[in-house]
């Protein structure tokens, strides 16, 4: 077949530019839904949506769901899937309350403990998923149900309440709002720094030339979209803590992807995985990695969440790995692997949250929201893959 | 005069930005081979695409006479009950089912609430016998060979009412001996008046088939010729539009000390199948050596086992560069200076959803890392000063490779190994299915490695090119080396004659 955007084409500047255009559309369009959707809930709700309380509310309650959502990124582009992730959020926070609760262990310790334990627990399953071929379907399916079963036995089937207040500050403290807005004006300043650099980098290797307007452009909008941010959550208690470290993990696991070689191995034993073991890549020992980090992210979901409800019990995290799957397919993340990127993957978990809470807002009754979120995610993968169709 | 079978008149397909085809006609008589030649890209495969409706009217311009009715193709089905039937270069057989149930898939038989077995069975031996295939209709598509694959498709074409047969690189994955097959098949088909339209790059069997040849070139129709006419050089010109000064472009150079030597290497793979048995070689510095055989003689297999690729046992010694060397993955191979380009480039050598540069690099990140981190900008600057040697024609170096033409991703292919300044260079097919003018820049960068020093072993089955590269050519069958022969002693006839097992097994010392 004849190539429509390579070959033997006079590669013109403003071809060039129309190639560009087109893919970033498709990125935007997430963005442009999520617009949509706020626009929406804040027309029904008489505006109330939108105050600086409820989006406040709304960054807290989707921290847990993000923070998995950025390891399941991984994993699913590594083409795995880890289906035990609510358990080990569960298993995690439990084994955090259970050592403060009852055996008093102050909080730093508990922290580490809980990621360290969740860093376990997935590399017991990476181990049977890359070393003994256990298809990670099957292997994080029983881990679903095993660390659930390990949480009813040793918390004996209770809720662990009450947690220190240094452990409940976790999930429920606020930035001063000095440091909020210092926060958000090193975020443009880097942001600009950033594009420059790139800029400067791209033009001495002679890539190609981005006009700088929309570079640019787009560092302009998004900084105002983080001032914005900034400012509605100053005027009600400031940055919530929550989305603080869900910003850091998604930066840190950003960084990973893009600008280290196994975060290149991932997309690429996830894109194809006998090409990527004939290149020398150890796929074995990468797809551990994966299931690691996802882990001790997991853990980190788990203090986050035990810190928010301020107890741990035996339900908690039940069906999470389900919102983060579909926060990173809603997210453009592809399930046969190979594709994804961590910022869908957190629109997508802001679009589950807001979903759950605008609709909640709205009075409509809970049934709704399972069946409007079940619709959505289906939507959204054929949005995704009628779109590839016509590219 | 009897009608045209098949007239395409003034087509004309455009894809966003791309004028694929530019008023393309061309016309097919009953009852012939009529090949369409051109370069990939030159629009071959969309046309026959807006023939077998995968591109349905009205997405393009122009008309389509069948037996000088006008037709006009709304999707797959339509132009199959009109009888034209497309087989592609990957084939569309379900390989868990038994060869019956594909040939009847969509068939009547298969649609009835109660299969009759007996009588599927029965049919499918009937269709079988005609194409000279003797294989149980029983048998599971996935346990015969791709020639084999290839006549079930011919098949399942001929049970449903076959006007016109368009066969689209269909000899791209066989062996010469299936490839005389299916040449004998489409004589005969011929006779019993089937129409048939052939693409190939393989110019030796259009030479052979072909009753006429129509050439593409950039989406234009260059004219159809009666094969009487032609000669491979003549179609070669209409196609590139120039004149390539040679096919193979060999140049004689220096060649220096070995640099790998194999000794008794025997493998065994972890189904206990013994693939390799007792094979030993060498290959020296700056030497093009040529590996011949049929397909399923042990030549993939050899080099993948070598290269760590394939799981199961070695025994044997293998030295490079004078060391025992031990390669358990193809990660203990590439540090030892092997590269290994697959035959299957799609498969086992690019990750499609990746752009060009991640791909070239991919197998040398380890050399591209400043501390722990990637430096982007070195894998940039490298990634096109490869391309830019390979000739790579895209517009952009971040263009995803799935969307290159086979042509292109072979370069890509070859550039990830290239980066990596591999001491010995493995080709596996390295030209299967890419167009003219790709293969000539191949051979030329074959070369320039050469002459650098760089020990290249070329498995290929096209002999040609292996008698045109080759400084030495070993010749492989039922896994083990059966004959060696000098670039100056080997012609096609005593290697086939080697490669088929026949008596002429003369050893030239070298």
């Amino acid at each position: 077949m004849n190539n429509p955007l390579s070959e033997k084409v006079e590669a013109t500047p403003a071809k060039r530019l129309q190639v560009r255009f087109r893919f970033d559309l498709q990125s935007y369009a997430l963005i442009i839904a999520l617009i949509l959707l706020l626009l929406i809930f804040g027309i029904c709700t008489d505006g109330e949506f939108l105050s600086s309380r409820n989006v406040s509310n709304l960054f807290t309650q989707m921290s847990v769901v993000a923070v998995l959502a950025i390891g399941m990124t991984l994993v699913i582009v590594g083409g795995h899937i880890d289906l035990s992730v609510g358990s080990i959020v569960g298993l995690t926070g439990g084994v955090a309350a259970i050592l403060q609760v009852w055996f008093g262990w102050s909080t730093v310790a508990v922290v580490l403990v809980a990621i360290a334990a969740g860093a376990l627990l997935g590399a017991w399953q990476g181990w049977w998923v890359a070393y003994r071929a256990v298809p990670a379907f099957i292997v994080t399916l029983g881990g679903m149900l095993v660390f659930r079963g390990i949480l009813i036995g040793i918390s004996k089937g209770q809720t662990i309440a009450p947690l220190e207040d240094s452990f409940k500050l976790i999930a429920n403290s606020y930035l001063p709002y000095a440091l909020g807005y210092g926060l958000a004006g090193l975020a443009v300043v880097l942001l600009f720094m950033g594009t420059a650099r790139k800029r400067s980098r791209r033009q001495k290797v002679g890539l190609l030339p981005v006009p700088g307007w929309i570079d640019y452009g787009k560092a302009t909008l998004y900084s105002l979209l983080i001032c914005l941010i900034a400012y509605m959550l100053n005027r009600y208690y400031g940055i919530p803590l929550p989305l603080l470290i869900v910003v850091c993990l998604a930066a840190i696991v950003l960084f990973i992807s893009v600008k280290t070689s196994f975060g290149r191995y991932v997309y690429a034993i996830g894109g194809n995985v006998e090409a990527a073991l004939l290149s020398g890549i150890n796929i074995k020992r990468n797809v551990l990695y994966v299931f690691v980090l996802m882990g001790a992210l997991a853990g980190v979901a788990g203090v986050l969440l035990t810190s928010r409800l301020n107890a741990a019990s035996v339900s908690a995290g039940s069906n999470y790995e389900l919102d983060a799957i579909a926060a990173c397919v809603i997210g453009g993340t592809s399930l046969m692997g190979g594709k994804g990127n961590i910022v869908g993957a957190i629109i997508g978990a802001l679009i589950m949250a807001s979903i759950d809470n605008g609709m909640s807002m709205m009075n409509i009754e809970t049934f709704w929201q399972y069946i409007v979120k079940g619709l959505i995610l289906v939507v959204a993968v054929w949005i995704d893959i009628s779109s590839k169709r016509q590219a | 005069m009897e009608p045209y079978a098949l007239e395409m008149i003034g087509i004309t397909k455009e894809f966003p930005g791309v004028r694929a085809l530019n008023q393309v006609s061309f016309a097919v008589r009953r009852g012939e081979i009529h090949a369409l030649c051109g370069e990939n890209g030159a629009g071959k495969s969309t046309l026959m695409k807006i023939l077998s409706g995968v591109y349905p009217h009205p997405t393009y311009e122009g008309e389509i006479l069948l037996n000088g009715e006008p037709v006009r193709f709304k999707n797959i089905i339509e132009s199959q009950r009109a009888g034209i039937a497309i087989i592609y270069q990957e084939l569309a057989l379900v390989p868990e089912m038994t060869v019956a149930e594909n040939l009847f898939l969509s068939h009547d038989y298969m649609r009835k609430p109660v299969i009759d077995w007996d009588l599927l069975y029965a049919e499918a031996m009937r269709w079988m016998n005609r194409i000279g295939l003797h294989v149980d209709p029983q048998t599971k598509v996935k346990q015969l060979s791709v020639g084999q694959q290839q006549l079930i498709e011919i098949a399942k074409a001929l049970t449903r009412n076959l006007q016109i047969l368009i066969l689209d690189e269909p000899t791209a994955a066989l062996t010469e001996h299936e490839v005389a097959i299916l040449m004998r098949i489409l004589k005969e088909l011929k006779a019993t008046g089937v129409t048939c339209i052939y693409i190939s790059h393989k110019l030796g069997e259009v030479m052979e088939l072909a009753d006429t040849v129509t050439v593409l070139r950039d989406g234009q129709s260059i004219g159809s010729t009666p094969i009487a006419e032609l000669t491979q050089e003549r179609i070669i010109t209409q196609m590139v539009g120039r004149q390539l000064s040679e096919l193979f472009p060999y140049e004689p150079r220096d060649i220096g000390d070995n640099i790998l030597e194999v000794e008794n290497y025997s493998f065994t793979a972890d189904s206990g199948k013994k693939l390799i048995e007792q094979v030993s070689f060498q290959v020296r510095k700056g030497e093009i050596l040529g590996i011949a055989g049929l397909m399923g003689s042990g030549r993939t297999e050899l080099f993948t086992s070598l290269f760590g690729a394939l799981p199961g046992k070695k025994q044997g010694i293998v030295r490079i560069e004078g060391k025992v060397s031990q390669i358990r993955n193809p990660s203990d191979a590439i540090r030892a200076g092997l590269a290994y380009v697959s035959e299957d480039r799609k498969r086992y050598g690019l990750v499609l959803g990746m752009d060009i540069i991640q791909n070239t690099t991919l197998a040398a990140l380890k050399k591209l890392m400043k501390g722990p981190i990637l430096d982007q900008a070195t894998e940039v600057a490298r990634t096109m000063e490869i391309m830019e040697r390979m000739r790579l024609k895209s517009a952009s170096l971040q263009t995803k490779v799935g969307q290159l033409s086979g042509g292109n991703q072979q370069k890509v292919v070859l550039g990830k190994w290239i980066i990596n300044q591999p001491k010995i260079l493995i080709l596996d097919e390295p030209t299967r299915g890419i167009d003219v003018g790709a293969k000539y820049e191949i051979y030329k960068t074959m070369n320039e490695l050469a002459k650098e020093g760089v020990a290249i072993i070329m498995i290929s089955s096209e002999l040609p090119e292996v008698l045109g590269m080759s400084d030495r050519i070993l010749v492989m069958a039922e896994g083990t080396i059966k004959g060696e022969f000098r670039r100056q002693d080997a012609t096609q006839e005593n290697i086939m004659a080697c490669a088929t097992g026949g008596k002429n097994r003369e050893q030239s010392a070298v």
